[in-house]
């Protein structure tokens, strides 16, 4: 089932939590919404689900117009950060709910090997008996989708599914959720901060501040060319060195960098810590080391321009240099953005 | 014995156990020894005599009547105060403890005076035929009224505490605001209602101040168990009052483990393997 939104706009009390957000989800497509806190993920996935009701705009659902179905009759699956299942229910009873509540009525039997199909589906299978308050976070998380599955819903729609997990379930639950996406082939809109979350399991990522779609495209997209300072920053660790640009070039305490298209002022470079060089001579903006970080497979080294910005770079284990000693570095892949929104 | 972090335990400990030992159960050691100074015989003819059994189904029904209005409406009140914001809320949250704060002979005396056949309630119900004072009807609606902060206050909080995504999670999964009350909000408010439940029976059962002025007081009719008790004592027939006081003693103790066991039924799911 497509989803597209059109001009959405949502408001509470004095605070415009989305202004004017358009997009489109294709039938079958994992699409994550990624942002900081505040920037109105929640809110659009709220809205797509009919938990709030969209100020403006309008949510549709393939040609239907879906802004004022309620929430129950809208037919998605939702994912709660916390899980929400029923405390006082057991884990089979928490995904047999929505059968038993529907409007099409199932016999004791078909809802029991529905049941059993689903734990099987999310690797629960002898859990059926279990309260919610005896199983793991990581088991809860497959019970809480298996309970959203169970009604088969038109849309998967996901809040911040492993933000309470740890780092190791984590990372296998994301792997799982995309098998079971790949083999289902229902269209999923998930929300998550985390953007490793999402370039991990997304066939699109869409980027979000301050209730603005900042920018959307695959993984490689917004990676690779990242529209403005915002994204290149929250993507990833990112230095910045002000910069002055005068005809098409920028300029870094003398050093030149390629500015095409941008007009005379200030400005930023912005590069990732990987793609800095570290050199004892020649090219590249002056710079102390103030300290050398170890890390399992790399040292991260913190330095000093002699401008007076900190920037922190990540080298290979055998990098020999030690805090104190000055030299230069040369910035690969660097990305200039006029000074502003960040 | 082992070493504590946590300090002031044998002082702590020592201080409680006084105090309820002196407080609470020396007083109902001294009534059973006084019950039980009767013989047998005696006592069982005492606490079966027709005004006493007639005085039990006058105040147990009138408990039960009492409590289950509460169950609603106190559930309905702590549900509106909860999930609502609305002009005044903050005064009838106040107000719910009002019952607890009057004196009970005063709330006995006003009840009574509105519900006298000239009172402002009264009035008008014996028009319909409905006669309030001097009734069980009355009884009933003394104990509603004193009892009922029990209910709000032990359901307001976990209400307060239920997580609104239980909630749209069944609503997303397609429940009807019915079904979603009835499977997913109720249980979860079952054991905290159980709690006001026994807590406002108990109440209701042992009730006196705001019941003697307005139930009338005629024995097999309107008589409650604490007011014969409390006319046996008045006669100085102290074995027979702390007979018929044994006999609440028990009903209270019977229902407090029943309600007990009731709640950890309702709460078994949170019990971990």
């Amino acid at each position: 089932m497509k989803i597209s939104l059109d001009n959405v706009v949502k408001t509470f009390d004095t605070f415009r939590a989305v202004h004017g957000v358009s997009l489109e989800i294709e039938s079958g497509e994992l699409v994550a919404l990624l942002g900081p806190s505040g920037s109105g993920k929640t809110t659009i996935l709220r809205m797509v689900a009919g938990l709030e009701y969209a100020d403006g705009g309008q949510i549709y659902f393939g040609d239907e117009d879906a802004t004022d179905i309620p929430v129950r009759d809208r037919g998605v699956g939702f994912v709660f950060q916390h899980y929400a299942l029923f405390p006082h229910m057991t884990v089979a009873e928490n995904i047999a709910f929505g059968m038993k509540v529907s409007k099409v009525k199932r016999s004791g039997e078909a809802i029991r090997e529905r049941v059993r199909e689903l734990l099987d589906l999310v690797q629960l299978s002898g859990l059926g008996e279990r309260f919610p308050g005896q199983i793991s976070g990581g088991q809860r998380q497959r019970v809480a989708l298996a309970r959203a599955l169970a009604v088969d819903p038109r849309v998967l729609l996901l809040d911040e599914p492993f933000g309470a997990l740890d780092a190791n379930v984590r990372r296998d639950l994301r792997r799982w959720l995309r098998k079971i996406h790949d083999d289902l082939g229902i269209t999923t809109l998930f929300v998550t901060h985390d953007q490793e979350e999402a370039l991990d399991l997304a066939d699109r990522v869409v980027i979000l501040d301050k209730g603005r779609i900042v920018q959307q495209g695959t993984p490689e997209d917004v990676c690779r060319s990242p529209h403005d300072a915002f994204v290149m920053r929250f993507l990833g660790d990112a230095n910045a060195l002000p910069a002055t640009v005068r005809n098409g070039k920028a300029y870094v305490q003398d050093v030149e960098f390629d500015a095409a298209g941008l007009a005379d002022g200030s400005a930023e470079v912005l590069f990732r810590p990987a793609d800095v060089a570290w050199r004892e001579d020649g090219q590249g903006v002056p710079a102390q080391i103030v300290r050398v970080l170890d890390r399992p497979d790399s040292r991260r080294v913190l330095a000093k321009t002699t401008g007076g910005q900190s920037i922190e770079f990540d080298t290979a284990p055998e990098f020999p240099h030690r805090k104190g000693e000055a030299g230069f570095i040369d910035i690969r892949r660097p990305r200039v953005y006029a000074s502003g929104r960040s | 014995m082992k070493r504590r972090v946590l300090p002031g335990l044998p002082l702590s400990l020592g201080i409680t156990l006084v105090y309820a030992a002196i407080i609470i159960v020396l007083p109902l050691i001294a009534l059973v020894f006084k019950a039980a100074s009767l013989g047998p015989a005696d006592y069982w003819r005492i606490v079966t005599s027709d005004r006493a059994v007639a005085s039990y189904v006058v105040t147990v029904s009138c408990a039960l009547a009492a409590t289950l209005f509460n169950v609603v409406f106190g559930m309905a009140l702590a549900w509106v105060l909860v999930r609502y914001r609305f002009p005044g809320r903050r005064i009838i949250d106040a107000l719910v403890d009002l019952p607890f704060a009057l004196p009970t002979a005063v709330a006995g005396i006003s009840l009574t005076t509105l519900f006298a056949v000239n009172g402002w309630f009264g009035g008008p119900l014996s028009a319909l035929g409905i006669k309030v004072a001097y009734t069980p009807l009355g009884i009933m609606i003394a104990m509603a009224f004193t009892s009922l902060p029990f209910v709000v206050r032990t359901v307001q909080p976990v209400l307060e505490e239920l997580d609104p995504a239980l909630e749209e999670a069944a609503q997303t999964l397609g429940g009807s605001d019915l079904s979603i009350f009835a499977r997913v909000v109720l249980p979860l408010l079952t054991p905290a209602l159980l709690a006001g439940v026994s807590l406002s029976f108990a109440r209701s059962l042992g009730e006196f101040g705001a019941i003697i002025f307005i139930a009338g007081n005629q024995p097999f009719e309107t008589e409650i168990t604490a007011l014969l008790a409390f006319i046996r004592l008045e006669e100085y027939d102290y074995p027979a009052s702390a007979a018929i006081a044994s006999v609440m003693l028990i009903a209270a103790f019977v229902m407090l483990a029943v309600t007990n066991i009731m709640q950890a039924r309702a709460l078994r799911y949170t019990v971990r393997n």
